[in-house]
């Protein structure tokens, strides 16, 4: 007996301390649930709202966009003295009403976006994962030119092809594709590199699948994890991309609202009436943020050590 | 006897690297009969994986190449065929099983998709028709409830399982030559020993030759009809699995023999081949065995001794044995 206590005691105590670290465990977790969630469901009820307001702005705008009425020009938001309530987030230097615009310009901004995103990330998933699977000299040709696009500032080109082409929402998707892809490609071929090691893609061609068939089925599935992470994360890119773009006048036609071309219209009332610049502001900083967040939320929930959690 | 499936003359594999041209397999013949298990033993290093490697032509390129020799299949020189002739090869007549079960699989894809695609690759049948191939391989290895496991992902199964669900994908087409790398390594004992009782039983049923590689002269014994010892890219002794184990020729077998633990000797010391083998890009100018050889004559330092026959499919490169 008298041999036995400490042992039985040490193993209560063994015993209380699991208790309290599985406890102790099981709150973490808790917490980081919640704060996955709130990470998640906040961007992706602030993008829902834009797409929204972007598909129904003709049903919801107050006014229409380009509709000037200089009666009513430079007022201020209706929370400010001397605001109006049918122009809510007042008007600028000719009265066009600011909310009704700022609608309007999440159709652009957003349109802008995702055709952006979708052909530099085809561009730039094909040369990747081509790149990454053949290896050799059509790898170091493909690097080379990626390393180049990545070196070139998207601006200049951008100017470039607006003095060329004339400023228009093609003009924008096509100076900011040009050299978007690059970032994927590298970040896409990095992924093939390792995968192309795997036993499962020597087994691949054990059973006599082609190089094609071998990056279209089973190297490709493999990459679009980091591929939806690094797309969610450029949404807000290419809108300040966007925006500053029309900012410089190298964009979207100013008779067409565009968030980026509304912030570059205030810029010179911005001491007077900064409610011109502000809002649109507003609106491109919800998006990139809302975008940066679902990205890293998209990111922690498909890297597979968090996903045990 | 029953014919001759594969023959490989003389084969001579290199891999040209930045310091010079590594001979892994320089100068291996053997061949294989219908229905049997031929086993290639060696070292790490020794150039097995690359002879199992060339002869389903997957070598690492551009740095591995077949720079000469003759791969002859059921009658055709595979190392004339064209890029796609030889993948209309590999999977219908040639299959391989690769060591490693957990990365052999791939994860996004299910069971069933896995070895659908080799089917279809090949067979061109209906997509019932598919199905139904895709059960009958995975009945083929054994797989309880086949059913419900082609809807499972590869993370679902356990390692034995998996291998398993590999060697249903190489036999999904009924190859007529199954080279297995090695495929037991990976598992622990117990899973080893069902796994190779599985493989004799698939040769059973199919007639499938196979070409084992290994370096566990225990699997050999278990496994192997006829065997291939190989030293330095070269086979140095072939012979019959029995004629081995019993009356080795070669120096290097008879030590590679004495190495096996073996529980129903008393030694206390385990015996262990002296020295390193040697480098393959500058090897030795006569027998490359010469420099650990505790039996070598003066000849075998200056030449190379030939492969000769010394009866009854048994055949030596040694020059002790003239």
């Amino acid at each position: 007996m008298a041999g036995e206590s400490p042992v039985s005691e040490l193993q209560k105590k063994m015993d209380n301390t699991k208790v309290n670290t599985t406890a102790k465990v099981n709150g973490n977790i808790h917490r980081v649930r919640i704060t996955m969630q709130l990470t998640f469901i906040i961007p992706v009820v602030v993008l829902a709202l834009l797409v929204l307001v972007a598909i129904f702005a003709p049903l919801i705008a107050p006014h229409p966009p380009a509709k000037t009425s200089l009666p009513h020009r430079l007022l201020p938001p209706f929370f400010i003295d001397g605001g109006s309530p049918t122009y809510l987030l007042g008007t600028d230097r000719v009265g066009r009403d600011i909310l009704s615009r700022v609608f309007y310009g999440a159709r652009i901004s957003l349109s802008i976006s995702l055709i952006v995103i979708f052909i530099t990330s085809s561009i730039g998933t094909i040369l990747g994962i081509v790149a990454g699977y053949l290896g050799g000299r059509t790898d170091t040709v493909l690097m080379r030119v990626t390393d180049v696009s990545l070196a070139i500032p998207q601006i200049f080109i951008a100017l470039l092809l607006a003095v060329v082409l004339g400023p228009s929402f093609k003009t924008v998707v096509l100076a900011i594709s040009i050299l978007g892809w690059a970032p994927y490609s590298r970040l896409i071929r990095g992924e093939v590199l390792k995968l192309r090691e795997a036993d499962f893609i020597a087994q691949a061609r054990i059973i006599g699948s082609s190089s094609l068939r071998i990056m279209i089925k089973h190297i490709f599935p493999n990459v679009v994890n980091p591929l939806i992470v690094i797309a969610t994360m450029s949404v807000g890119l290419v809108i300040l991309m966007e925006s500053v773009l029309s900012y410089l006048g190298a964009g979207i036609p100013p008779t067409t609202p565009s968030w980026g071309s509304m912030v570059s219209d205030g810029k010179n009332l911005i001491d007077r009436a900064w409610w011109i610049s502000f809002f649109p502001g507003l609106a491109i900083g919800l998006v990139v943020l809302s975008g940066n967040f679902l990205g890293d939320w998209i990111r922690d929930k498909l890297d597979p050590r968090l996903r045990q959690l | 006897m029953s014919k001759i499936i594969l023959q490989v003359e003389d084969l001579r594999t290199s891999f040209f690297t930045r310091k010079g041209e590594v001979k892994a397999v320089d100068g291996v013949s053997f061949h294989v009969h219908e229905g049997e298990t031929f086993g290639i033993v060696g070292e790490s290093g020794c150039g097995k994986t690359v002879t199992g490697l060339s002869i389903i032509r997957l070598l690492p390129e551009p740095a591995g190449r077949i720079v000469g020799g003759k791969i002859i299949l059921e009658g055709t020189n595979l190392l004339e065929l064209s890029k796609k002739e030889m993948r209309a090869i590999r999977g219908r007549m040639i299959s391989m099983i690769l060591q490693d079960p957990m990365t052999s699989l791939n994860p996004v894809y299910t069971i069933g998709d896995q070895i659908a695609e080799s089917v279809r690759l090949h067979q061109g049948l209906p997509e019932n028709g598919v199905e139904q191939e895709v059960i009958s391989a995975l009945r083929l290895v054994k797989i309880p409830s086949p059913e419900m496991i082609l809807r499972q992902h590869p993370f679902e199964l356990s390692g034995g399982m998996r291998q398993r669900v590999v060697g249903a994908i190489a036999m999904s087409c009924h190859p007529h030559l199954l080279i297995a790398d090695e495929p037991t390594t990976a598992l622990d004992a117990t899973i080893q020993a069902q796994y190779l009782a599985l493989f004799k039983e698939v040769q059973q049923k199919t007639n499938v030759a196979i070409i084992f590689i290994t370096h566990d002269f225990g699997v050999v014994a278990n496994m192997c009809h006829r065997v291939g010892v190989m030293y330095a890219g070269k086979i140095v002794e072939t012979a019959t699995t029995r004629k081995l184990f019993k009356a080795p020729k070669h120096p290097y077998t008879t030590a590679l023999i004495n190495s096996v633990p073996r529980l129903d000797r008393k030694d206390n010391r385990l015996y262990s081949i002296e020295g390193q083998p040697p480098s393959m890009m500058n090897l030795p100018p006569g027998c490359r065995f010469f420099p650990r050889c505790s039996v070598a004559l003066e000849v075998c330092g200056e030449q190379e001794p030939p492969e000769m026959e010394i009866g009854n499919g048994h055949s030596i490169s040694c020059w002790r044995v003239k």
